[in-house]
């Protein structure tokens, strides 16, 4: 069932997911000297959601963006160097320095903004939808957020809007069960589905587990066709988990708020890289050598992009004065 | 609409309304937000018969989902859009205030200027026939307090319909705040579209003795104490705020310093308002010598109540601005006993606009 052309396509995939890995082990390991200071929510463990999602997308589809939003950036195709920059508050940031970890932007890439309050951005991507369709065009609008987003009413009126209006929004969560240390069912009724959220708005909707990043890109390809016959939204819910803490470079399981047992299984048996890694081992007889290659490749550009971050400059003081105003 | 560029008799709301819709005419970019948009009252005739010249899929009717829709619009705006929003009342957009302080204010600020928002948000501040506490609040300063926002509060016709052109073409969020009272206003305005900048406060009336800072509506109240001030020689200079951020004080530091006297007229409650903020700025700008304290009026500092029975005292008025001003300037009693029972005269019932004054200017 794997051809050549689809074996290409999942090791790019695979060089994609382990990009951003890599990135954000890189980020946790040297975070501790103090030199990255601004909050930074890793997506290690989320990885699939990020780029099986991005792998289908066209260029003028946009992505909007939450807090944890280092691998949707990347996914897209966001610049290495100006997100590390950024993170270092560096003058030559994607962001001059301006907005830090969780606002995140390369409009180069049509990867338009993350916004670190949950929800906020929602809106943004349905009002782009909103002109892509006065101006007549097909482009798709791309949401992610969190399952506590669930919570925040504007998702709803997102939703609501969406479907009166025909827009054409993919909606992501990506449910990684907590909010900071609170379990999905502190928060929410716990027999109420999140997927059929959507069918209260007369949405269509997906649930994946996020493990096999197959299923991810194929649910995605599906629902983008799905918006473009039908001029309608569509719900993606991916089941992820979060392996480090909410926010910070660290584990903190010592705190024990998560299930010891679900915790062990997402990181230890449902790694979504570790698995794509098992699957070329098993398809392609030069996956050992390729990986190596890959790993080269990555740790090499990581290291040229810490190392411009460490090197550039900090933004003046008086540049914290421009364009308060357009 | 007129072909010939005449001065007519109109009110603050049809200029407002014929500035919308010259401009969305030549501007397809320029989509409409508000509930009710095609309605039969077109938001208190804002923005009737606007499906009359305005496409259909520009008008965006919206779902009651202030904090949503303003976002929609936020983002369609960075999206090449130039969305107007419209609330009925400005309590509403109170639902909306993440979308406008996250995302409206910081979008330029955040993606070092290659993004911005041209969104331009009415909100309509209500007031009498009993609004009561939710449909009769200020708030101005709310918005005001933001950087990143602008700020108009146009009192007058010709103010409302060359600011909201401008307005509209900023590229930047405007926040207009239409008190409800002002809509009724009439003056003799040119039918043609035309821009006045956003520039700061007007000086409405010129006079040498007192000089009265007011924002939005009060400026009526100002102008109408003004006309009885008069008839006892003292000339009042009647300054409109007309732009509450940015905040320009030029004009009102060199009124100061000519008449040597200031009283501040809030739309709003005075702790922590507009008024605060311009006595604050002026002072701490120069060293002014004042012949007396400056006098702050404003909104009595309690919710706004329904009946009109219990809303008595609760807006300054004329009365109150030539009362205090004929306290200061020590009139004799009697003199000023007879110019507040004349004014009392002209007052309309508590809780209607003044038909007496309500132009043209």
């Amino acid at each position: 069932m794997t051809n050549d052309a689809d074996l290409k396509e999942l090791k790019n995939i695979y060089y994609t997911m382990y990009r951003i890995r890599l990135v954000e082990e890189e980020i946790s390991t040297r975070y501790v000297k103090e030199q990255m200071r601004c909050p930074v929510h890793l997506s290690i463990g989320q990885e699939s959601a990020a780029v099986g999602v991005s792998h289908y997308l066209k260029e003028g589809d946009k992505v909007y963006s939450n807090h944890r939003c280092h691998a949707h950036y990347l996914a897209k195709g966001g610049d290495l160097k100006s997100m590390i920059c950024e993170i270092y508050g560096k003058e030559n940031g994607c962001l001059g320095g301006r907005g830090g970890s969780m606002h995140l932007s390369d409009l180069s890439a049509n990867f338009m903004t993350s916004i670190p309050i949950i929800g906020s951005s929602i809106p943004l991507a349905v009002g782009n939808a909103l002109s892509e369709k006065i101006k007549k065009k097909n482009n798709v609008s791309v949401c992610f957020f969190g399952d506590s987003a669930i919570e925040e009413g504007v998702l709803h009126e997102c939703m609501n809007f969406a479907s009166l209006k025909k827009l054409k929004v993919l909606f992501v969560c990506e449910n990684n069960q907590f909010s900071i240390f609170t379990h999905l069912n502190q928060r929410q009724p716990k027999n109420r589905s999140i997927e059929k959220i959507a069918l209260a708005h007369n949405i269509a909707y997906k649930t994946v587990d996020c493990f096999d990043v197959k299923k991810v890109i194929d649910a995605t390809s599906k629902s983008l066709k799905y918006i473009q016959n039908n001029s309608s939204p569509y719900f993606l819910v991916l089941n992820t988990y979060r392996w480090k803490e909410h926010c910070g470079p660290s584990n903190d399981d010592h705190l024990n708020y998560r299930d010891k047992v679900e915790t062990e299984r997402w990181i230890k048996k449902k790694c979504s890289i570790k698995a794509l890694d098992s699957f070329l081992k098993k398809h392609d007889n030069n996956w050992l050598e390729t990986k190596e290659k890959y790993d080269n490749i990555i740790r090499e550009e990581i290291e040229q992009a810490f190392m411009d971050a460490i090197n550039s400059k900090l933004p003046s003081k008086k540049d914290s004065w421009k364009f308060i105003y357009a | 609409m007129l072909k010939n560029n005449e001065s007519l008799l109109v009110t603050y709301s049809e200029a407002i309304r014929q500035t919308m819709i010259e401009e969305a005419k030549n501007d397809k970019s320029i989509i409409f937000f508000a509930q009710g948009l095609t309605d039969p009252t077109g938001v208190f005739g804002t923005l009737k018969d606007i499906e009359k010249f305005v496409e259909k899929d520009r008008l965006i009717e919206i779902p009651v989902s202030e904090n949503g829709s303003v976002g929609i619009a936020i983002g369609s705006a960075i999206s090449g859009m130039k969305p107007i929003v419209t609330f009925h009342r400005v309590e509403f957009a109170l639902l909306a205030m993440e979308q406008i302080i996250n995302n409206a204010a910081k979008t330029s600020f955040i993606s070092g200027g290659k993004e911005n928002v041209p969104i331009v948000i009415r909100l309509i501040i209500g007031r009498g026939w009993g609004q009561g506490p939710n449909h009769s609040q200020s708030l101005e300063v709310f918005f005001a307090h933001i950087p990143g926002l602008k700020v108009i509060a146009p009192a007058f016709p010709k103010d409302a319909k060359g600011m909201m052109l401008s307005a509209i073409r900023d590229k930047n969020p405007v926040i207009i705040l239409e008190h409800r009272w002002c809509h009724y206003l009439q003056d003799k305005v040119k039918s043609n579209n035309y821009l006045t900048p956003l520039d700061g406060p007007k000086i409405i009336k010129k006079g040498k003795d007192f000089t009265i800072v007011c924002v939005s509506y009060m400026a009526l109240e100002a102008l109408i104490a003004s006309s009885f001030l008069d008839k006892i020689n003292i000339s009042l200079e009647i300054i409109d705020l007309r732009v509450l951020r940015p905040l320009k004080v030029a004009k009102i530091l060199k009124s100061v310093n000519k008449t040597k006297l200031l009283m501040t007229v809030d739309l709003g409650w005075k702790s922590f308002g507009i008024c605060s903020e311009i006595l604050a700025t002026i002072f701490c700008t120069q060293k002014i010598s004042l012949k007396h304290p400056p006098i702050r009026l404003g909104m009595a500092e309690k919710p706004t109540p329904s009946s009109r029975g219990l809303v008595e005292g609760h807006y300054p008025n004329s009365i109150d601005i030539i009362r205090e001003v004929g306290k200061v300037l020590q009139v004799d009693k009697l003199k000023l006993d007879k110019i507040i029972k004349e004014a009392k005269l002209t007052l309309s019932p508590i809780d209607v606009p003044n038909n007496i004054f309500k132009g043209p200017f």
